[in-house]
């Protein structure tokens, strides 16, 4: 019985001594500060969707470091859980909540109902309050690029995307990816694979091989990690990346990648609140803005494709046009955007067909 | 399909298998000796990250599977020692276990990349595919089925092994017995703690070995929350294949191959929803096991080890 007490005993100074640990994680207490807390889907360490808000954090402590002290919540799932983590960070006395994932949008709402003197920004929704502002990236515009890229530098004029979710988002990826691949060569089409996950390497390897059998010669995606440009590396095959400059990782067979840039954004909308002219918004910035980017091409790509893509970029900046500007025929040939008109903000956000030249389901 | 894709969705389903099987057959025979371990996804996952690590840093992929090994045996030792020597519930005790390896792994994950940095996007040894020479020549199996890495190759021996040891053996009944009746075994003078340590210890070194082969093998290389749930659709591999390797294997290729051919289908152009065929594993797995083991379940009572999860005192009267 001794032991068993000595066990015990040992046990409660192990949970105290992790208790103690813990505590001293969370926003630090120097009061003068503006305290701006961000919540992760994930850890900045997988160099996609969450690498990509850190480093806009990171340039937030070097631009304002002085006057922000920052922190995060990595790895909080979306739904219900996210709320208790939304008002951990407000608890703790954030001033300002990022919350950076879709799935936040319904719990950050609550909270910032009963938090009405936090700001809170949302990213990929569009639900506002009075202290609650949403913000996102026109990442069609950098996708039509690099689908310029695809086009030309595809040879059997079959190209494999492997999917997400059949959400808008996710298909206006893939049309504008398919409008600048079919701009450049109007023979090739855009074989689409649905993985049901963000975030699965094995699943998102596994949709890549299964393309990659089918016969195609170019892998672009919508997921969150590099496998099915490892997979397509491994089979010598091109592809086009996501989120980060996944040529990093993988190598030059990456021709670009489209990616998040969020530091501009995080540094601007931190400093109106600094100066007390924050007001809430919907923010959805293009290619002029910076949140979204084309990647540096690869040295494999021809001179003649980047000076289209160079071409194309600007037209799209100088706001003379826009990816989602007919004509555009839906998946069956049929007229969906009629010459001379542009899709509104609004019919992009819930778009929900395909364009002609994608091969897959809706659903 | 042609032979091309026939070979490529056999390669892949093997692949994909592997780990799974190492995983289940780990599960089985811990469980067989009366130690439920839920904590199989976090020490998949410990395991493929110390693998990794070990292996980019030494140069070694040897040395990385090695220390995925005693990693996985030093997990389940945890666990051995707090179920049974501590009697602590077998389920709350293996869901810490999943909860701390998932965390553990994370966090090395992040930090034990060159420079303390994050280790996702790294290339490091790999177990290379191997083919045999004149196995590979055998029509569709053969590139297939023997143009795989040394793990898989090594999986081929164990595997009957393993169900021989089990169904044939002395020391197969004598675990067989520790877990369905350890006083009777007791009586029989098998040391009834020391089985349960050793054979829970054994399953820890094969979950190693399973995390080992996907950052080292199929994925080549590390990615946050690299198992993706693989530890738990063990655990529920070992309840359909009925606690039998051999039925675990139809399970783990069945997992594996379906998911890869539902890829191949969406692929091909199929009108069929992808939200229905990307259930279609989970789905299909399950109803085989279930019909295979239909007969015999009701006969043997669908054969769970009878002391699965309760722990064993010596001086208790039942």
């Amino acid at each position: 019985m001794e032991s068993k007490k000595i066990w015990i005993l040992l046990s409660l100074l192990l949970v105290a001594v992790l208790v103690a640990t813990g505590c001293q994680a969370g926003p630090g207490a120097e009061e003068d500060e503006l305290q701006v807390a961000f919540i992760y889907i994930g850890q900045p360490g997988d160099l996609g969707w969450t690498y990509e808000h850190e480093q806009g954090r990171l340039m937030v402590e070097e631009e304002l470091g002085d006057q922000v002290n920052t922190s995060t919540v990595p790895d909080v799932p979306e739904g219900p859980d996210a709320e208790k983590s939304i008002r951990d960070v407000v608890n703790q006395g954030a001033d300002v909540v990022f919350t950076t994932s879709f799935g936040y949008m319904d719990p950050t709402l609550t909270v910032a109902q009963d938090n009405p003197e936090v700001i809170f920004e949302h990213c990929s929704g569009y639900k506002t309050n009075d202290n609650m502002a949403t913000y996102f990236g026109r990442m069609y515009q950098p996708r039509y690029l690099s689908g310029l890229v695809a086009g030309r530098m595809t040879e059997n004029n079959q190209i494999g995307y492997v999917a997400a979710f059949p959400i808008p988002e996710v298909l206006r990826g893939i049309n504008a990816f398919t409008l600048g691949v079919r701009e450049v060569n109007p023979e090739a089409t855009v074989n689409v694979v649905w993985t049901n996950t963000w975030y699965d390497p094995v699943k998102e390897r596994e949709a890549a091989q299964a393309l990659l059998d089918e016969g195609v010669d170019m892998i672009a995606q919508h997921q969150d990690t590099t496998e099915p440009q490892k997979a397509a590396k491994e089979a010598g095959v091109l592809s086009i990346g996501y989120d980060s400059d996944m040529a990093q990782f993988v190598g030059d067979t990456v021709l670009t990648s489209p990616v998040w840039n969020w530091g501009t954004y995080y540094v601007d909308t931190i400093q109106e609140i600094l100066d007390d002219t924050w007001e809430p918004h919907q923010f959805w910035g293009g290619l002029e803005s910076d949140v979204v980017k084309l990647a540096d091409l690869s040295p494999k790509v021809p001179d003649d494709v980047a000076e289209k893509v160079d071409e194309e970029r600007s037209r799209i900046i100088d706001t003379e046009w826009d990816v989602f500007c007919g004509p555009i025929n839906g998946q069956d040939g049929s007229e969906m955007v009629a010459e001379g008109e542009c899709m509104t903000d609004e019919d992009m956000l819930s778009m929900d067909w395909f364009v002609e030249g994608v091969e897959g389901t809706l659903e | 399909m042609n032979e091309a894709m026939i070979v490529s969705l056999l390669t892949i389903t093997i692949r994909a298998g592997v780990s799974l099987l190492y995983a289940t057959l780990g599960e089985i025979f811990t469980e067989r000796s009366g130690i439920l371990n839920l904590g199989v996804e976090g020490i998949m996952m410990t395991g493929a990250a110390t693998a990794f690590a070990v292996a980019f840093h030494s140069d070694s992929a040897w040395l990385g599977l090695g220390v995925a090994m005693l990693v996985g045996a030093m997990m389940s030792f945890t666990h051995a020692f707090l179920t049974i020597t501590l009697r602590a519930d077998q389920v709350v005790t293996g869901l810490a276990l999943t909860l701390f390896g998932t965390g553990l792994a994370s966090f090395m994950g992040q930090r034990l990349g060159p420079g303390g940095e994050t280790m996702v996007g790294l290339q490091g040894p790999v177990f290379p595919r191997i083919p045999i020479p004149v196995l590979e020549d055998i029509p569709i199996l053969g590139p297939s089925m023997f143009n795989q890495d040394v793990l898989a190759y090594a999986l081929y021996l164990l595997l009957p092994l393993m169900w021989f040891y089990l169904r044939k053996t002395q020391p197969g009944l004598h675990l067989r017995a520790v877990g369905d009746n350890p006083a009777a075994a007791d009586v029989l003078g098998v040391p009834v703690k020391l089985s349960r340590y050793l054979y829970t210890i054994f399953g820890g070194c094969l979950m190693g070995v399973a995390g080992a082969h996907l950052s080292m093998a199929y994925l080549q290389g590390w990615a946050q929350n690299i198992t993706g749930g693989r530890g738990w659709i063990a655990i529920a591999l070992v309840i359909f294949a009925t606690w039998d390797p051999l039925r675990a294997a139809v399970g783990a290729l069945l997992f594996g191959g379906i998911n890869a051919l539902q890829f191949r289908l969406q692929a091909a152009g199929t009108t069929i929803p992808s939200s229905f065929l990307n259930m279609m594993p989970y789905f299909f797995t399950i109803l085989v096991l279930v019909l295979i083991t239909w007969g015999e379940a009701v006969r043997k009572r669908l054969g769970a080890p009878a002391a699965l999860g309760i722990p064993y005192i010596r001086e208790e009267k039942h």
